[in-house]
């Protein structure tokens, strides 16, 4: 039971502090909630199908199907992030100034819940693939009865959620002033890290050069299979042995997010140029 | 919103170094068999400083993720199928991996020299 909740535990850990960092994102979002659990629903519905699949997915593309898939659900991730961050610059001095403006934007349509719902069910979808394979594993195996598997894998989920929640309350403390500040950075991060992994699975299919296989290892200081170096993975994209293409996707990532940003912030026309000279 | 300077600087630096290795060369297969959750053999030699093809053949009937933190690896093999990674060129070392699923009689190592 214990060896099932410590795997269960680690896959569930990615997925729980994405989400810990949208929900402090979404804070004082109408209908957040909603959006979340049909995130997490979707991707986990998701996650069997694609297990029953991960066969066929497998063979596919000549047999690098998997790595092509996972570095897809990762760009995509990526680009939802991006868009999330590109509105909220246009709108977050609105919201930093009122968290009422925050849920009247959404009942206006216009903040793009479903863009970090989406997030929130490829989080789910990948992480949760591997669990539903794992488990099908444990239970055909035959060594472990149905209800050990059942206490395994829901101690290793109730344990993962609760690391995503401390996440999330921990980000709560921040004063509301800077939380959205600080969620962006985050989510700016998350994506940077994404993006690295997603080069990570193209180099393992061979669709792209390593440029340089291992540029450092810090694995003496924090390991890849650390509770520390998963988190900071799942959050930053921390890896021990970077490859030289990861770091080109990490740092890439973070321009192009940044500039678009700005971009998007650039007052146009007369109706922003009041708005613009009043900051 | 600033980018960190040392961040640039790093970009920069990797666009101008364009280290491009010349691409897709033979490359080598070589073979690891999981059964009964454990691989066969359990240290593989490999020639070092060589992109070299790994094949995973799963003989077991149930999903094993082969996984490497020394090689920055990770794949599902489904029970009874076979799955191939791209790895190296590799330094002269040992590179453990586990079967993820089986961790405590899935593991090995792989040995470039």
């Amino acid at each position: 039971m214990l060896a099932t909740a410590v795997i269960v535990f680690r896959e569930v850990l990615e997925a729980a502090l994405i989400i810990g960092i949208v929900l402090a994102a979404t804070r004082g979002v109408a209908g957040r909630a909603m959006w979340v659990a049909n995130g997490i629903a979707g991707g986990g519905a998701g996650a069997v199908v694609v297990a029953i699949f991960a066969g066929a997915i497998a063979s596919a593309a000549s047999g690098m199907g998997q790595e092509i898939f996972n570095a897809l659900v990762l760009l995509i991730a990526v680009s939802m992030l991006g868009w999330h961050s590109i509105w909220m610059k246009r709108h977050g001095r609105e919201m930093s100034i009122s968290m009422k403006a925050v849920g009247q934007a959404v009942r206006g349509g216009a903040k793009p819940m479903y863009v970090l719902a989406v997030v929130v069910g490829l989080a789910v979808l990948r992480e949760g693939a591997e669990v539903v394979l794992f488990l099908h594993g444990v239970a055909a195996s035959g060594a472990n009865g149905a209800g050990a598997i059942a206490a395994g894998g829901a101690v290793g989920l109730a344990l993962g959620t609760a690391v995503g929640g401390l996440l999330y309350f921990g980000l709560l403390r921040i004063p509301s002033k800077y939380l959205f500040s600080v969620t962006g950075w985050l989510i700016l991060l998350l994506a940077a890290g994404m993006a690295a992994q997603a080069a990570a699975f193209l180099v393992q299919a061979d669709l792209l050069p390593a440029l340089g296989d291992t540029l450092w290892d810090s694995s003496s200081l924090v390991s890849d299979g650390s509770l520390v170096g998963k988190s900071l993975h799942a959050l930053v994209g921390y890896t021990a042995r970077p490859s030289g293409i990861q770091l080109v996707f990490y740092a890439a990532t973070i321009v192009a997010i940044v500039a678009l940003m700005r971009l998007a912030n650039r007052p146009h026309g007369a109706q922003r140029g009041t708005a613009a000279s009043t900051s | 919103m600033n980018i960190p300077r040392p961040l640039a600087a790093l970009l920069v630096a990797l666009c101008i170094a364009g280290v491009v290795p010349a691409h897709a060369q033979d490359k080598d297969v070589f073979i690891l068999t999981i059964k009964d959750h454990k691989f066969h053999p359990e240290e593989l030699q490999v020639p070092a400083g060589k992109k070299i093809k790994l094949m995973v053949k799963n003989l077991d009937p149930t999903a094993e993720e082969f996984e490497s933190h020394d090689l920055k690896r990770e794949k599902i093999i489904a029970g009874n199928s076979e799955a191939t990674l791209s790895i190296g060129p590799l330094k002269a070392g040992a590179y453990k991996f586990v079967g993820e699923y089986n961790e405590k009689t899935a593991k090995g190592r792989i040995v470039a020299k």
